[in-house]
Formats: C-alpha cells, structure tokens, sequence
C-alpha cells in the first residue's frame, strides 16, 4: 500500500506492475458497489405502509380507541360501575339537581358529555370501559388463535403425507362446524361449572370478573377459530419447507422442533401478522354479538355490544345511548379492517384478493 | 364424481354426529338435570320425570338414545312448553326465518354480484370509489346495528315503515335490509377482486379482439367466471344469515326459529336448546356439503379428488 511510486524503468519490459497488484483501499471498494443500500423485509413493508395513507389514518384512529380505552378511564373522574343518586337518566352534557347545586356552592363539577343511564352510571365511562372489553377480547382471541393455528398448520405443513392428511381433514371438519351455534352452546352449559370453580376453587374467582360468556368465547375461538389461520400457515410451511436453507438445517442435524421455529414460521411472519391483524375485528365482531344477546360478558362489565342491546329499550328518547356504542364498535372494527388490508399489501402482497 | 358426492357427503354426516355428541355431552354437564329450576317438585314427581324422559339411565344409554331418536328425525320434548315437540316449534319457526333468510340471501347475491361488478368494469372511477366506501363501512357494522339504527330512524322518528312483526309485506323491509347489508358489502368486495382477476384474463383480451359485444363479453366471459369465489361464499353466507335473525328477530320482535333460539337459551330450555342448535347445524354442514358439490360442477378446472 505504501509503494505507489511506479517502476518507469523499462518502458517495454515484461515486468510486472507490483502496484498493479496492491490490496484494495476502502475507498476504492466502496466505488465498486453498484448494489442500493440493502433495504431489510421490515424496512421496505414500513416504507409501503407508511405511504398508504388509508392505513395511517386507521393506525391513527386505533391508537386514540386505545387511550380512549385503556389510559383515559384512569383519569376520568367517573367509574364505569359508580351509580349516581340523583343523576339518574340525564340527557347530554346535563347536570342533575344537586351537581347544579354543587357548582352553584363553586365547585367545579365534570360535565356527563353522552349522560347518565337509568342507574346513574355516566355513559361515556361506561363506552371507555366497553371499548377495553372489545379491544381486549379482539386482542386475546388473535393471539390464541395464533399461537394454535399457525402450530398446528406449520406441523401439518412441515412433516406432510399421512400426518398431514389426517390433521387437515380434521381442519376441515371443524370448518364446517357452526361456531355461532357452539359458542351460545358453551356458554350456556359452562356456566354452572365454571361459577362452581369460582366459588369453590381459591384463586379461580377472577372467572367472575371475566364473566363466563367472555371464557367461553375464548374457548371456542381456541377450540374453532384457528382452523382458518393452520391453512393459511400450512400453505405457506408446504413450499418453504422445498428450500435449501431447510434441506441445509437438517443436514446440520437441526430436530424438526427447531427448523419449524427457528427456521419455518420466521419467514411466514408477514403472513401470520396480517392474519392475526385481520382476526382482531372479526372477534370484535363476534364478541358485540354475543354480548347484544346477552351471552358475552356479565352484568356490570359493559361491552359495546351489551350497551346497544341495553340501549334499544329507551331508544325513542335515548337515541345517543344506542348509537355511541354502535358508533364506536363500528369505527373500531372499520379501522381494524383498513389497517389489517393496509398491513397485508405492504407485508404480504402475496395474499392480496 | 359419485365418489366424491359420497365422501363428501360421508364426511358431513360425521361432523354432524361430532356435533350432536358435543351438543349432548354439554348438554349433560348442567349439574342436576333439566329439572332443578322448576319449583317445589316432590321426589317422586322428579323421578317419575325422569324415568319419563329417560334420564335415570346410565349415560351412554341415554347417548344412544338420543342418538336413536335423532336419526329418525325426533328432536325430543320441549321442557318449558310442556307438551310441545322440539319438531314442532321448528316446524312453526323455521318457516319465517327461512322466508326472511332467503329473501335477505337473494338480495345480497344480486346487489352484491352487480356492484362488484360495476366496481371492476369502472376501476379507479367514482362509481368504483363510491361502491366500494360502501361496501368498506358495510363490512364494519354489525347486524344489530343497522337493525337498531333503521329501526330508531325509519321506524320510530319518521314513522314509515312497521316496526314489530311481518304481516305485511313492508315489515320485511328493515329485517330484510339488516340481515343483508353486510353480506351485499362482503360479496360485492370479493366479486370487484375476482371480475378485476377475470377482466385481466388473456381470453378477454382474445374475445374483443375477434369483436364480440360488450354485452356478450361481460354476461357470457367475464360474469361466469367471476362469478366462482362467490359460490364458495354461499355456506358461510347461509350460517351468517341464520345467526344473524337470531338478532334481527329479536329486534323486530319476529316468531320465527331464531327468537325462538334465543328464548330457549333465556328459559333454559335444555331439549329446545339442543333440537334447535342440531337443526341449525344440520342445515348449515349440508349447505356447505351441497355447495362444495355444486362449486365442482360448475368448474370443470378443479379436479374430484
């Protein structure tokens, strides 16, 4: 590198150059780089999302329903269960006779914006905590249905023939199985039991506040629901599972555990995040209805679905009681949609359609 | 072709039996037997009841029992409504439902197929874009809100249509309306996709070229083939529309099986509760049986297997 002087001894000597063959500098390297700058998997997808403009929005909407639900109720001065003497029935932004008598004394008292139902209880803190059961019941089927679904497929996908066979026509089966029908079923029939467990078994009495129609809905989505996402995984596990990475895994004497986690279901990980962002409003969806008919979560737990169903009695009057629940059910899984299709053309162009 | 009709159809009567056996053996999990919410029953009434129905035999006695009814067709006694056979009621029910169900079916299948189609053939137009932030917020909004909302609107603040039971044929409009708004979005949705699919096709680009109509290239190319994911869709569009009058029936107070259901569910109704969940489940598994069968015949690019 140091001699760059050149030997001019002989002009036509067959002498080589020496510095002809002198290492490469860095600098010399970099300009022999005609490659971009190498854009990773979650860099590019971040890049397509970010420019659908669509799917911000709904992110931007999502994360407001979510401090809407999960931070804001911290900080309200209403409970979503706290009954009011005296305030019962009042219409928007109204104020019951002693709370005008209160600010009259000079005290400053939080307005009820979407007011109070026949209990008292103030509706917008009641829509907070309802919109917290939605997003959570969205949010943990997704994630049980994940976690089962995409085990299930990647096993049936990875060892293929017989195995594989046998695990997709019971996917089949249960596919076809009604699972509005077996839900109201469970809940029905679980509910002795479970009640039963949370009155005799020590530590089990959270069922309680969980409600049996919620535990019920979580136990068929587990038991039904991930039927659709083992597809979807196992079509994917059944040509990633043709590629020498795998071919060189096993050679390297991977177990099979491992070349599923390690090596199967990393790559499928747009697949299974569009998925699971696609099964949030559909267990959303599922969960309102249950509760609309009285079977999702217990008495003073409310869910959107539940206030609706609560709200059609007083409707002629109350109007704003039926449609603020029925307006933020809708938004919530409207955004959810509009975000899941977003995510999946940016991360999975693949399973467009 | 027989082969698979048989297997297929082999395959639903095995699910149905899972789900009949799921259905007992949940059924028999209440503690204490369909009899401990009456009131002040003697012990010998309570074992003259259950030797009655059977109940003071070993399970699988019982199973197969009810297993021996089912398959011939007797869904058993109504526990609250004394008297009356699960059958019955059904037979009371299910036409109502089925009239609203299938009038909400086709209507969704015509708006649907005819808008996604409108969208597809105008991609990227205004009809396209307003068609298809329709059929966006449709697929947002549960059933028994558009039931409520129609009902506050149209019903109770401008007074226009009826508002409780189907006497006349306006009473179908809002139950009608609620059922199939959000299959009219989904299928219109997936139609635009799959014409989108069609419309790119190369046989397309030969049909115009050799100078067919419009008219012919749209309704006898295009149409036909676009039309298949949808066929796919009728199963679950027929689970969706039974469970979606359990609310709409409930909301315009209709008779039929689905306010039925859901009663019995309320009542604790243990045999309606079964009767009309296996009923249910029954229709449901052989419209899929039935559909799969027919998707195959109207395809011949996909294989019997």
């Amino acid at each position: 590198m140091t001699d760059n002087k050149k030997t001019t001894a002989f002009p036509l000597s067959f002498h080589l150059d020496v510095s002809d063959f002198v290492p490469a500098g860095e600098n010399e390297k970099q300009s022999m780089v005609v490659m971009r700058e190498s854009v990773s998997f979650w860099k590019d997808g971040l890049r397509r999302l970010r420019r659908n403009v669509l799917a911000m929005v709904s992110l931007v909407v999502i994360i407001i329903v979510m401090f809407f639900a999960f931070i804001a109720p911290a900080f309200f001065p209403y409970e979503y269960q706290q009954q009011i003497r005296g305030s019962e029935n009042l219409y928007l932004m109204q104020y019951s006779e002693t709370e005008l008598a209160r600010m009259e004394a000079g005290e400053k008292v939080f307005p009820h914006l979407l007011g109070t139902d026949s209990l008292g209880r103030d509706t917008l803190a009641r829509i907070m905590m309802g919109s917290r059961i939605s997003l959570l019941v969205g949010i943990v089927a997704s994630a049980i249905i994940l976690l089962f679904g995409s085990l299930y497929g990647a096993v049936a996908g990875y060892f293929g023939g017989k195995t594989d066979m046998v695990m997709m026509r019971i996917v089949d089966m249960i596919y076809t199985v009604p699972d509005i029908l077996i839900i109201i079923l469970l809940s029905v029939t679980l509910k002795f039991p479970l009640q039963r467990l949370a009155a005799n078994v020590p530590g089990m009495a959270w069922i309680n506040t969980v409600g049996v129609g919620l535990i019920s809905i979580f136990i068929v989505f587990s038991l039904l629901y991930w039927v659709g996402m083992a597809r979807i995984v196992r079509g994917q596990i059944l040509s990633l599972k043709e590629q020498e990475y795998v071919i060189a895994a096993r050679a390297l004497g991977a177990s099979h555990a491992r070349i599923i986690r390690k090596h199967l279901l990393v790559n499928t990980i747009g697949t299974l995040i569009v998925t699971t962002t696609l099964q949030i409003p559909s267990s959303i969806f599922t969960e309102s209805f249950l509760s609309f008919l009285g079977l999702g979560v217990s008495a003073p737990m409310p869910s959107l679905g539940s206030l609706a169903a609560q709200a059609i009695g007083g409707i002629t009057s109350y109007p704003h009681r039926l449609l603020a629940p029925a307006i933020t059910i809708s938004l919530i899984i409207l955004s959810f949609n509009l975000f899941g299709d977003g995510l999946r053309d940016a991360f999975d162009p693949k399973l467009k359609n | 072709m027989g082969v698979y009709i048989i297997k297929r159809l082999i395959s639903g009567v095995i699910t149905l039996i899972v789900v009949a056996t799921m259905t007992f053996f949940l059924m028999f999990m209440v503690p204490g037997g369909p009899f401990l919410a009456e009131k002040a029953l003697s012990p010998q009434t309570l074992q003259a009841l259950e030797s009655k129905y059977g109940l003071d035999k070993p399970v699988i006695v019982q199973y197969f029992n009810y297993m021996k009814h089912l398959a011939q067709g007797d869904l058993g006694t109504s526990l609250k409504q004394r008297g009356r056979d699960v059958n019955d009621i059904i037979r009371i029910g299910f036409p109502v439902s089925a009239r609203i169900g299938l009038i909400a079916v086709t209507i969704s299948l015509f708006f649907g197929i005819s808008l996604g189609s409108m969208a597809a053939v105008k991609r990227g137009k205004l009809t396209d874009n307003i068609i298809m932030v329709i059929a966006t917020a449709g697929i947002a909004v549960p059933s028994f809100v558009v039931a409520t909302v129609l009902l506050f609107s149209f019903g109770v603040r401008l007074n226009l249509l009826p508002t409780v039971g189907l006497s006349t044929p306006l009473h179908y409009i809002m139950p009608v309306i609620a059922l199939s708004l959000y299959p009219t979005a989904y299928i219109s949705r997936l139609m635009r996709s799959s014409m989108l699919d069609v419309l790119g096709q190369d046989y397309m680009r030969t049909a115009k070229a050799k100078g067919l109509s419009w008219f012919v290239m749209l309704f006898k190319h295009a149409l036909r083939n676009a039309v298949l994911p949808v066929v796919t869709y009728l199963g679950p569009l027929m689970a969706y529309i039974m469970t979606g009058s359990f609310v709409v029936e409930r909301i315009f107070n209709i008779p039929g099986l689905g306010s039925k259901f859901i009663s019995s569910i309320t009542d604790r109704d243990y045999p309606l509760i079964m009767g009309t969940t296996i009923f249910l489940a029954f229709l449901i598994i052989f419209m899929n049986v039935i559909v799969d069968i027919v998707y195959k015949l109207v395809d011949p690019r996909i294989k019997f297997r």
